[in-house]
């Protein structure tokens, strides 16, 4: 579903990106783990088209589609969805008029029909109850003076609702206390599906307890260095990225 | 010291001689000698300093008169209208006969003729705003207008809209104003309206005087729009609020040519309480000035200000806030701000927030900044599928409904946002 081939990436004169490749099949679950500053959020940054990263080689194929000609808002009409480690709060901008907005937009670029207010209502509510998320919130602007867990599940109702073909979670476990993690952790794994991939991006194995994923990828220098199974996110808990930092340093 | 008539002199005293028989003479006197004093106000008079109306006006538009064209006005509300048209208060455009009880209106014109001690001492407003040249100005020649007197606690269900319309096919200048006074505990919503319905390049100078009594509030919603390039309106706000008085007024600007909108509240009464806010929609050679004076002259006042300026192609925005706290405004709380979304490089916004305090125990504050549209706000909303103008559409209405959430009357939220979706759904389509 997604191929991720010798992407070199740049911020300005800094190269972060440094001929990453990276292959997710749908259905699977890919965790990408590794050290602070390796790039892992440049890379989801770059797979849903944020402005400020120059791709200087490599390509990124959704389906075999070319992502990299794209504008986010037709990424995400194509199915990308990215799960913010830091969701932004937008005060002013009301969270179902969001919602709604963006439902429809990705709608009518797939040449879908629009949803309708009440069918609209039915399916947040339904992935509001899922999730712990209450009318309160849902009433407030969007994410303005959200709790972190609240951002985070705000932003998993947000991806049930848009139902994306790959999700990009960048550090969704950051700032959540373990009951919210079981939370959002249920929210994902209810979205698993034999069409549906997920790239989730971690520090910490503690994540991967809840949602168990069929490949792990170490990701450091800018580079996908080891790739495994779910053994291997074991092995980093028990020994650290050590090994990859060294190698860096060599 | 000589001061050399210029062409505008000439032509404003002209309409003086005009003017100065046509009721309340020594008002009238006494306006002109206040603006003779002042002139024109250039750059170098301070509250005047980013909106050049001296040089605007160096060419004042003949005076109106009284149009008589069949015309359909435009009716945006549903509401009991009062129709201003080109200088002229017009019944006949009027909803009188449906007015209710309590409420007694009559002509700017009448009210001046009969001369009553309580009208002419609240239409003159001495107190609030007598520095301004451009008001005193606006006394000075006021032709017609509407006079609404509402009885002690009469609480008016629908919305009383005061529509001042210019209609001349050649540019026209017209000196009108208004006055609402409500008695005590008396409610109303009051809509002014003020538009243009040619394309002459008018020069209209507009007062709305509202006084309330203790315990009164009104809700006041401002609309100015139409207009064209040099046209120039000034629209006056003298408010005055007697004790525990409410007024919560917010304001829209849009259209083209130039605006001013210019505030004068005194809060004269233990625990009155003001609100001021407004959003500015400018584009093309638009130039909005929201210029205000909060006055807190006894103790406990609450006020409030909360201005947008929404900014693109070469607009110009201009907010001027200042709050006084008199001496004896002990526990007065106050806060203003204004802050500037710029749309294109040649937008331009001047913001000056003051606070003038002589009381010790107040609580005041006020905050303005200027800047452009949040990166990161515009990426998270297109990852979520948003084309880049919808989301920038969904943050700038966004930006505007904050100067509107004071406002309750579902009706005119719904105008009012129904009034930004339209100007952004401009912006989305070229």
């Amino acid at each position: 579903m997604l191929e991720i081939k010798d992407l070199h990436v740049a911020v300005g004169e800094r190269e972060i990106l440094k001929g990453l490749t990276l292959s997710v099949k749908a259905g699977e679950v890919a965790a990408i783990m590794g050290p602070n500053g390796t790039g892992k959020s440049t890379l989801s940054y770059v797979i849903a088209g944020r402005e400020g990263y120059d791709v200087t080689k490599g390509e990124v194929r959704l389906n075999g589609e070319n992502l990299l000609d794209l504008d986010p808002a037709e990424r995400a009409a194509k199915g990308i969805f990215l799960a913010f480690q830091y969701p932004v709060e937008i005060p002013g901008v009301a969270t179902m008029t969001f919602l709604k907005a963006a439902l429809n937009a990705q709608r009518r670029a797939r040449g879908e029909p629009e949803l309708q207010t009440p069918e609209f209502m039915k399916r947040v509510k339904e992935a509001a109850a899922s999730l712990g998320v209450s009318q309160d919130m849902l009433r407030r602007p969007l994410n303005a003076g959200f709790s972190g867990g609240e951002k985070k599940r705000m932003e998993i109702l947000q991806m049930a609702l848009l139902q994306p073909r790959l999700a990009i979670l960048d550090e969704t476990d950051s700032g959540l206390d373990i009951d919210a993690l079981r939370v959002v952790a249920d929210g994902v794994n209810a979205l698993r599906s034999p069409e549906r991939a997920f790239v989730v991006i971690t520090h910490y194995q503690r994540l991967l307890d809840y949602i168990r994923p069929d490949t792990v990828h170490v990701m450091a220098q800018g580079l996908i260095m080891r790739s495994g199974g779910p053994e291997l996110a074991q092995e980093l808990e028990e020994r650290g990225y050590q090994d990859y930092i060294a190698q860096e340093a060599a | 010291m000589i001061k050399l008539a210029s062409e505008a002199d000439a032509t404003l005293s002209s309409f003086y001689e005009e003017m100065r028989d046509k009721g309340a003479p020594r008002l009238r006197a006494a306006a002109w000698a206040a603006f003779s004093e002042l002139g024109l106000p250039n750059r170098r008079v301070e509250s005047w300093h980013y909106t050049d109306f001296k040089t605007a006006m160096s060419k004042p538009a003949p005076l109106a008169t009284a149009s008589h064209a069949a015309l359909a006005l435009p009716r945006a509300h549903d509401s009991l209208r009062l129709v201003t048209l080109d200088g002229v208060f017009r019944p006949d455009l009027s909803d009188i006969a449906r007015l209710p009880d309590g409420v007694a209106v009559k002509s700017l014109r009448d009210a001046l003729t009969q001369g009553e001690p309580h009208v002419m001492s609240a239409l003159a407003g001495a107190d609030i705003g007598a520095q301004d040249p451009i008001l005193a100005l606006n006394a000075a020649l006021m032709q017609d207008g509407v006079v609404i007197q509402i009885a002690p606690g009469v609480r008016i269900e629908r919305a009383i809209e005061l529509a001042t319309f210019t209609s001349a096919e050649a540019a026209q200048s017209t000196y009108t104003r208004a006055l609402v006074m409500l008695g005590e505990g008396a409610q109303a919503t009051l809509i002014e309206t003020l538009g243009a319905l040619s394309a002459a390049p008018a020069q209209d100078n507009g007062a709305l005087v509202i006084r309330l009594a203790p315990n009164a509030r009104v809700d006041l919603v401002t609309h100015l729009s139409g207009g064209v390039d040099r046209a120039i309106r000034v629209a006056s706000l003298l408010a005055h609020l007697e004790a525990n008085a409410t007024i919560n007024s917010i304001a829209l600007i849009e259209g083209e040519g130039l605006h001013r909108r210019q505030i004068f509240a005194r809060l004269d009464g233990e625990k009155a309480s003001a609100v001021f806010s407004g959003a500015t929609l400018g584009r093309g050679l638009l130039h909005a000035d929201t210029t205000l004076i909060v006055d807190h002259a006894k103790p406990s006042g609450q006020s409030r200000e909360v201005f947008r300026n929404i900014l693109d192609d070469q607009s110009v925005g201009v907010f001027q806030g200042k709050v006084i706290v008199r001496p004896g405004a002990q526990k007065t709380d106050g806060a203003m701000q204004s802050k500037a979304l710029l749309l294109s490089d040649q937008a331009t916004m001047n913001n000056k927030p003051e606070l003038e305090i002589f009381a010790d125990d107040v609580q005041c504050g006020h905050g303005a900044t200027c800047g452009r549209l949040d990166k990161d706000q515009l990426f998270y909303l297109c990852a979520r599928g948003l084309p880049r103008r919808e989301a920038e559409a969904l943050l700038i209405e966004g930006f505007a409904n904050e100067a509107m959430a004071t406002l309750e009357d579902e009706q005119l939220k719904t105008f009012l946002s129904e009034r930004v979706s339209a100007w952004l759904s401009r912006r989305i389509s070229r």
